[in-house]
């Protein structure tokens, strides 16, 4: 199976951590990964700002870069969701529509594809579980609490493979933590409001670490976690499922 | 549209509500309970997602087929015995009001869960020509005596607490100072209109459904008020939005079970009256408003928004309404159905509300029509961005990203330029110029990112 390895921009540059066990887990299921060196970003920061038209030659070279694979897998949920919904280039080719459904997020991949039914990660800690709202409500990786639906969770059910972790549980279980993209900048004082109040859902039921399917919503988290000289951390959920 | 004289961006407005973290906590927490009111109530329920989606087809109907039931519904309201009127826009609404008074020589009017009334600035309208018009629903009352705007279209004073309500009624209707149980509050304020009801010779009320097959419409009502109002009322007037139709009354059963547990989590209103003739020696007038509806109708992507049945659920849901507060939104409709129904409506003026979301997606699942909010509130942004009301700085830095992300090379090189910057001169990005900063840290920058670790580690299998 040719998986290529999607790396949202941001985990590149300031979360290298987090693709390095996202190559190394799909490596550990027998997958032949590979890194196509050209990528940048699947456009999202563009298109969602208004500004989708300036995402053209992005897209262009997301396609350059993903066809011709089995599987394009992304430890994002935003950033899946992204090019499944609007990888569009002005020729249309079958290419790119090939890729908007050959694209995984990491989790929905060991579940759906590899069909994972054990790990042997080993994590002992108290573990929050943030669902990412395009993960969640864009990939159904979860089942959302305003539906009247039978409850389900990708990322939930990998985490209980886990030895020694303990999942929390939260108040308020698929509320947003406001990250948003651009606005966390341009919403500041409700961004950073939201990230707030979701870090104090997780460290009032004493987790020692937020973990989530998006490292965008857990950079917006670390921020606030660290300014408040919280003892709880972050950690993607690729660095669990790869653990120990 | 009233109470927008001075718009305040919703951002800055946002900033300044939540300057009482205190107020912000208190005003999300009021709402999420009502969310959790509104969970428990349509869990309960095994055909929930059913009704929705036979709420969402009716109206899909309805709008493709607008015209034929508006004219259906006005030939057996007239049979019925109703006067209808028709207005195109929210002046020629406010104008046929006013006439209908004039006729009758009244200059003192009732008014009731009308959303419309709002939108279209009709209190400050009669007032300027001296009518004096009450609104007779205790949370429009209390604004009503606020000088301020609703803040929400189902709880319009859920801003306030019962202190302030209290000092409020204090000043205009002399309770005891300091009092502040709602049950005494409430029993003051239904004193006080019980008189105003007796000497009003008009009543206003808005519409929750119109039904074309029979020509008669619904008042969904907790306090009885828009009955009260209308019964005793020589002349009624109702207006309605002319999204508001529906085909055949037996929709009502799919309607009246959504839109309540919806927006308040109760099983039904208290009172859905239905208003079909005008009784003896009274006139009963509808006011068909289009205020814009005809043209949101012709835009394929947002049409669907004019499915709202104004149960609020969204806004409860919304995490970004519950921290920034009903009137950031600067309309009578705010939160995310107004961000999505505003931009039609004035888009410089509404160019804000539409990236007053994280996209979170949260208030198209509530929504017991099925509206796709948040995809609309992307669709929204690219519409206003291609239109040129897109701020000039973001511009300029959207212009920037995408041309560095177009290419890998200088994207490599920018990406290592700001993790040098991150680690050696942090007191560039580590400033009060960069919002992000204000109550969060940067993120640490590694030496070395993913695709070079991967050229160094992995590349070499290859």
């Amino acid at each position: 199976m040719n998986v290529a390895l999607f790396i949202p921009c941001y985990i590149d540059q300031f979360y290298p951590q987090v693709a390095i066990a996202t190559l190394q887990l799909l490596e550990k299921f027998g997958c032949k990964v590979s890194y196509p060196l050209k990528q940048t970003c699947c456009g999202q920061p563009m298109a969602n700002s208004g500004f989708e038209h300036l995402s053209t030659a992005c897209n262009e070279l997301f396609v350059e870069n993903f066809s011709g694979y089995d599987y394009i897998v992304s430890p994002s949920g935003s950033c899946t969701l992204h090019i499944k919904e609007h990888l569009h280039t002005a020729r249309h080719t079958q290419a790119e529509e090939q890729i908007r459904t050959q694209v995984y997020e990491l989790t929905e991949f060991l579940v759906d594809v590899l069909k994972v039914q054990t790990l042997q990660a080993k994590f002992p800690y108290k573990v929050g579980m943030h669902q990412s709202c395009h993960g969640q409500r864009g990939l159904h990786l979860s089942q959302m609490t305003e539906l009247n639906a039978a409850p389900f969770s990708k990322p939930g059910s990998l985490l209980n493979m886990v030895e020694g972790l303990e999942l929390v549980t939260l108040d308020r279980p698929d509320e947003c933590c406001g990250f948003g993209g651009t606005f966390c900048v341009t919403e500041e004082a409700v961004s950073a409001k939201m990230g707030k109040d979701r870090v104090a859902d997780h460290v009032t039921h004493k987790a020692d670490y937020i973990t989530a399917a998006d490292m965008s919503c857990l950079m917006h988290l670390e921020g606030i976690l660290k300014r408040q000289k919280s003892a709880t951390k972050i950690i993607h959920i690729a660095e669990i499922l790869n653990a120990g | 549209m009233s109470h927008t004289k001075n718009t305040i961006a919703h951002a800055d407005a946002a900033a300044v509500f939540n300057k009482d973290e205190a107020r912000v906590n208190w005003h999300d927490k009021t709402l999420w309970f009502i969310r959790e009111k509104r969970d428990k109530i349509s869990h309960s329920i095994d055909e929930w997602e059913q009704l929705r989606e036979y709420a969402s087809q009716i109206k899909n109907n309805v709008l493709s087929n607008l015209s034929e039931y508006l004219q259906q519904f006005e030939a057996n309201a007239i049979t019925n015995g109703i006067t209808v009127h028709w207005a195109a826009d929210a002046a020629e609404h406010n104008a046929i009001v006013h006439r209908i008074l004039k006729q009758h020589n009244i200059d003192r009017m009732v008014k009731s869960k009308s959303m419309l009334t709002e939108e279209c600035g009709l209190n400050e309208y009669l007032e300027a020509s001296g009518i004096e018009v009450i609104d007779t629903d205790l949370g429009e009352r209390i604004v009503q005596l606020a000088a301020e705007p609703p803040s929400h279209i189902v709880l319009p004073c859920i801003h306030k607490k019962k202190e302030e309500i209290g000092e409020l009624f204090h000043e205009h209707l002399g309770t005891e100072k300091g009092a502040s149980d709602p049950e005494y509050l409430t029993a003051a304020a239904r004193q006080h209109l019980r008189e105003t009801f007796l000497t009003r010779r008009a009543a206003l009320t808005g519409v929750n459904f119109a039904v074309a097959e029979t020509g008669e419409f619904v008042v969904c009502t907790n306090e009885g008020n828009a009955d009260m109002g209308a019964h005793l009322a020589d002349v009624h007037i109702a207006c309605m939005g002319i999204e508001k139709i529906i085909p055949q009354q037996q929709h009502l059963s799919v309607f009246l079970r959504l839109l309540a547990r919806s927006a308040t989590g109760q099983p039904i209103t208290t009172y859905s009256s239905h208003f079909k003739k005008p009784q003896p020696q009274q006139q009963m007038h509808i006011v068909l408003v289009d205020n814009g509806r005809s043209i949101h109708l012709g835009k394929e992507d947002f049409r669907n928004a004019l499915k709202c049945i104004r149960c609020g659920a969204c806004m409860n849901t919304c995490p970004v309404y519950r921290r920034s507060g009903g009137h950031s939104y600067h309309n009578a409709v705010a939160g995310p159905i107004g961000s999505i129904l505003t931009p039609n409506m004035d888009m410089k003026k509404n160019a804000d509300l539409p990236f007053a979301s994280t996209l979170c997606g949260s208030c198209t699942n509530v929504c017991p029509v099925k509206i796709d909010i948040h995809d609309q509130l992307y669709k929204w942004r690219q519409v206003i961005v291609q239109e040129g009301y897109a701020p000039t700085a973001k511009k300029a830095s959207m212009n920037v990203m995408g041309w560095v992300l177009s290419s890998p090379k200088i994207y490599d090189m920018a990406g290592k330029a700001a993790r040098w910057t991150l680690r050696n001169t942090p007191f560039v990005v580590n400033n009060k110029l960069n919002p992000w900063f204000k109550e969060r840290e940067m993120p640490a920058a590694p030496k070395q990112s993913f695709k070079e670790w991967y050229k160094t580690n992995r590349k070499i299998h290859e």
